[in-house]
C-alpha cells in the first residue's frame, strides 16, 4: 500500500516536473509562430507603402 | 549555424535523457528509507542547479550589460533567468510532491523551501518589471540591478541547509562533502544535471533567436513609418 503510493507519487513528481517544460516549449513555439506573423504582417506594410 | 547547433543539442539531449531514465528507473534500487520515491532526486536536484546556473549566466550577463550597455547582454539575461524560472518552478513543484511522502506535508516555512519561494518571487518579478518598462534601456537598465540583486537570494538558497538545520536535509552531494550518497547513486545525478543543461541551452538559444526576430520587428516598422 505504502510501496504503491510512494510509486504514484514519484510518477506525479516526474510528470509535473516534464509537464512545466512542456507547457514552457508549447509557450516558446506560439510565441515563435505569431513573431512569424508579425513579421509577415510588416513586410507586406512596407510592401504596400512602398508602391504608394 | 545557430539552428544547426540547436538539432544537434536537441538530439544529444533526448539522447542522455533517455539514457538516464533508464538508468534511474531500470538499474538503480529503491533507497532503503524512503522506497521508490527517492527518485524524485534526479530531476529535482539537477532542476535546482540548471536554475542557478541560469541565474549566475543572468547575473554575468547583466553585470556586462551595466558595463558595456551592450543590449545583446540584456537579451542573453532575459533569456536565461525566464529558462532558469521555469527550473525553478520544478525545483519547488516536485520538491513539494517528495515532502508530501517524504514529511507528511506539501510545504513547511523552512529556511531552503522559504528562500527557494523568495528566489521564485523575485526572478518572476524581473521577468515582470521587463514587461512593464516600454522604453529599452531603461528597461535593461533597472532589469540588470534586479538581476544582480536577486541572485544573492540564489547564495542564500545554496547555503541555507548549513547555515540553518531545519526540516529541509543538510547536503547530501559531494562536491559539499555531504558523502550522504553512494557513488553509484550520485552519479545520474550529474548527468541529469548536465542533460537539463543541454536543455536550458536549446531553450536559451531559441529565445534568444526569437529575440533577434523582436528587433528585427522593430527596425522594419520603423522603416515602414519612416516611409
Amino acid at each position: 500500500m505504502v510501496e504503491a503510493r510512494n510509486l504514484m507519487y514519484m510518477f506525479y513528481g516526474f510528470l509535473a516536473a516534464w509537464l512545466i517544460v512542456i507547457i514552457y516549449v508549447v509557450s516558446i513555439a506560439v510565441r515563435e509562430k505569431h513573431l512569424h506573423q508579425e513579421l509577415e504582417r510588416v513586410r507586406r506594410m512596407i510592401e504596400q507603402r512602398e508602391k504608394v | 549555424m545557430r539552428n544547426k547547433i540547436i538539432v544537434g543539442l536537441s538530439v544529444a539531449a533526448a539522447a542522455l535523457l533517455a539514457f538516464n531514465l533508464y538508468k534511474v528507473f531500470m538499474v538503480l534500487p529503491d533507497e532503503i528509507n524512503q522506497g521508490a520515491i527517492y527518485r524524485i532526486i534526479y530531476i529535482h536536484v539537477p532542476s535546482a542547479i540548471t536554475c542557478f546556473t541560469c541565474f549566475f549566466a543572468a547575473m554575468i550577463a547583466s553585470a556586462l550589460f551595466l558595463i558595456r550597455k551592450d543590449m545583446r547582454y540584456d537579451a542573453v539575461a532575459a533569456a536565461t533567468t525566464e529558462v532558469g524560472l521555469v527550473f525553478a518552478s520544478v525545483v519547488l513543484v516536485t520538491g513539494s510532491i517528495w515532502a508530501r511522502i517524504i514529511w507528511g506535508i506539501w510545504w513547511t516555512w523552512d529556511a531552503r523551501l522559504t528562500s527557494m519561494f523568495v528566489c521564485w518571487l523575485l526572478y518572476a518579478g524581473y521577468l515582470m518589471l521587463r514587461r512593464a518598462i516600454d522604453e529599452p534601456t531603461q528597461r535593461a537598465r533597472l532589469a540588470a540591478v534586479l538581476s544582480i540583486f536577486a541572485f544573492t537570494d540564489v547564495i542564500i538558497v545554496w547555503k541555507s541547509i548549513e547555515w540553518w538545520r531545519t526540516q529541509h536535509p543538510g547536503p547530501v552531494l559531494s562536491i559539499r562533502n555531504g558523502g550522504g550518497m553512494a557513488p553509484g547513486m550520485e552519479a545520474p545525478i550529474w548527468w541529469n544535471y548536465l542533460a537539463l543543461v543541454m536543455v536550458a541551452t536549446i531553450l536559451i538559444m531559441v529565445r534568444m533567436r526569437q529575440e533577434d526576430f523582436r528587433r528585427e520587428i522593430d527596425s522594419m516598422r520603423r522603416w515602414a513609418h519612416a516611409l
